[in-house]
């Protein structure tokens, strides 16, 4: 029985940073933007609530500081794709390789150190865990229930007829990346301070990547997420326990596993064209120059 | 104070030439600033990094050497990128080119023949187009994402090469250390010249770039990129079919990944090892957007690039600075390009917080 509870805590804490990343990205994508630099914005929060942690002792000033520092990253690329209208997934290849750069300069020291572990709270889970199941519950209200949520929605759907009707579309998708970027630094800390927790660098291994794939799966619906990043999870942690039982499988092989199932995932999403059809905002990706 | 952006009629054909000279400039004016923040003397560390390098021979040639992987990746990516397809994943197409390649000098070590060269060339090309040709294919059949799956397919990569280098193809007399046998004389790419570490790849960077400048601005398959790229539904009506531009993007870019990698295998490393992903692919992104999407643009972003890896090395050495500032700086470059593009196409104006009622 113990044992079953010990994998379960772990799946959940193998899905906690996908979820978190995925559900800033969700909320992103929904205002029209596609922001590839979730990798690059979750290693900065990775970096940067570690050395919080370090600084202060206390692994919560970690994590504030964390999202904070995603945040503000994830400013450069609104900047550079609200404001100069730059190609957004350009943009979001470079805020990706500037984070893993950058990161790695800032870790530099600390490599090798050990962590300041976020201790569990209730039911041997942590306060990131529980946080990212109520953000899934907030952002479906928001998004669905909410004044604010319907604005956002539409000008992921239409920038130029919310434009119209006297929305600030910068604004909201300004706003919108921010959320992103506390989401996914958020995601990041969740890493080096509970799941790790040490600094490694390059330690998001993709997840930023399989969180942007995640909102795919979920045809941009939070409650999906959730499905979505717990499947990951557990295939993550399945791996795990294949190799540690010494299954006569080359662990490189089951390393490449949640990697291969993002891409069977987004094949089999692809081809249920009318579920994906129904919820893409349709201004996704889209440049927006408000005229005057 | 607010940024307006007034639309260009047709866009400005001088920053068109500038924008990337600004970028550069910038970088290494926020380079300056990074390193006055670590607490070293801005001009001379900058000095270090982007003069020194290239006074000294040798570190002429690295450039040299490190440009050609990057410049013929680049080629292919910005072909992808004009299409409108988005190969997120040549580093991966580059490991299994390599991987390819290496697969004849691995298998058949005692084989010597001037047949081996060109066999393994070949392979390589085969195999970084084979492997681009699954996120093709799955965006032309199922129209799943491609920049998700082609991504993807770098960790699997890395991780299939790590396995054979440490497993099947390690060299049982390498002491425990992953890595193949040393290849043979007649499965090394020979020097351009005698006694240099510049090999024949160099020369496959630079006809690549003028075969694909020609394609790309002469023929009806470069009118197809561009009317694809710029406008699907204009494309459709002009019978094109974006699918089928998809595989053939896809297919070149992989080959010439492939290409860079066997390239680098047979010419630089004689043998295949666990180092040999070293973010070529990712960089040869900023590379291919720095030189303009342009072929002949490239080479010379591809010779810049090289120098922040071999500046990174330098100013590591005599000014104890992390070689992970040459990542730092890739990525502000390509920040950089990207923001001074928008002066192609826009006049940026700062305006007053309320614009006048009535105002245009």
């Amino acid at each position: 029985m113990d044992v079953w509870i010990s994998i379960f805590i772990s799946i959940c804490a193998a899905s906690t940073p996908l979820l978190l990343a995925a559900t800033g990205e969700l909320v992103v994508e929904r205002s029209g933007v596609l922001n590839l630099g979730v990798e690059g914005m979750m290693i900065i929060g990775a970096v940067a609530g570690f050395s919080a942690a370090q600084a202060t002792g206390n692994p919560y000033a970690g994590a504030v500081v964390a999202v904070f520092a995603g945040a503000v990253f994830s400013l450069l690329f609104a900047f550079l794709t609200l404001t100069l209208v730059a190609n957004q997934v350009a943009t979001g290849l470079a805020l990706t390789i500037l984070g893993l750069g950058l990161s790695g300069m800032i870790g530099e020291h600390f490599v090798g150190q050990p962590g300041i572990r976020m201790e569990a709270l209730v039911l041997g889970l942590d306060a990131i865990f529980y946080i990212s199941i109520a953000l899934i519950g907030a952002v479906s209200w928001f998004l669905f229930r909410t004044r604010a949520g319907l604005m956002l929605r539409s000008v992921g759907d239409s920038h130029t007829s919310a434009h119209a009707l006297g929305l600030n579309v910068i604004r909201i998708r300004y706003l919108a990346v921010m959320f992103g970027g506390a989401c996914a630094g958020l995601g990041g800390a969740h890493l080096s301070l509970v799941y790790v927790p040490q600094w490694v660098e390059g330690m998001t291994a993709g997840r930023g990547w399989i969180a942007l794939a995640l909102v795919v799966f979920a045809s941009w619906r939070p409650a999906r997420l959730l499905v979505g990043a717990y499947l990951f999870g557990a295939v993550t942690i399945a791996q795990f326990h294949a190799q540690a039982v010494g299954v006569a499988i080359p662990p490189q092989f089951l390393t490449s596993l949640p990697y291969l199932a993002t891409i069977i995932v987004l094949v089999l999403i692809a081809r249920n064209r009318r579920l994906t059809m129904i919820n893409t905002p349709a201004a996704l990706g889209q440049p927006f120059v408000p005229d005057r | 104070m607010r940024i307006e952006l007034q639309k260009r009629a047709g866009g400005s054909s001088v920053f068109a030439v500038l924008s990337p000279f600004v970028a550069l400039l910038l970088t290494v004016l926020a380079g300056g600033i990074m390193f006055a923040l670590l607490g070293k003397n801005p001009v001379f560390a900058l000095y270090t990094y982007f003069v020194e390098p290239l006074a000294d021979p040798w570190s002429r040639e690295q450039i040299l050497v490190k440009a050609t992987p990057l410049v013929l990746i680049a080629i292919g990516l910005a072909v992808c990128f004009r299409s409108g397809n988005w190969n997120i994943g040549a580093e991966g197409q580059y490991l299994i080119g390599g991987m390819f390649g290496a697969a004849i000098p691995v298998l058949f070590n005692e084989w010597q023949s001037p047949l081996v060269l060109p066999l393994m060339l070949l392979m390589g090309m085969a195999g970084g187009a084979l492997y681009a040709f699954i996120p093709a294919i799955l965006k032309a059949r199922f129209g799943t994402n491609e920049i998700l799956t082609s991504l993807m397919l770098v960790y699997v990569a890395q991780q299939f090469v790590d396995w054979l280098v440490r497993g099947p193809w390690r060299d049982p007399k390498g002491f425990g250390f992953p890595g193949s046998k040393q290849f043979n004389e007649s499965a090394v790419l020979p020097s351009l010249s005698s006694g240099s570490d510049v090999h024949l790849g160099a020369l496959f960077a630079v006809v690549a770039a003028i075969a694909i400048w020609f394609v790309l601005t002469r023929t009806l398959k470069g009118f197809e990129i561009a009317v694809l790229g710029q406008s699907p539904r204009a494309g459709r009506f002009a019978g094109f079919s974006a699918k089928r531009l998809t595989i053939f993007v896809f297919l070149l870019s992989g080959a010439l990944a492939g290409l860079a990698g066997i390239s680098e295998v047979s010419g630089s490393v004689e043998k295949l090892d666990d180092k040999l992903s070293l973010g070529y692919g990712f960089a040869a992104i900023i590379v291919a957007f720095l030189g303009r999407l342009n072929p002949l643009g490239i080479l010379a972003a591809g010779l810049v690039l090289a120098l922040t890896y071999i500046g990174g090395e330098a100013a590591q050495i005599s000014l104890g600075v992390s070689d992970r500032a040459a990542r730092v700086f890739q990525g502000l470059l390509l920040f950089f390009v990207l923001a001074c593009d928008t002066l192609i196409h826009y006049r940026i104006r700062l305006v007053s917080r309320l614009p006048k009622a009535g105002a245009a």
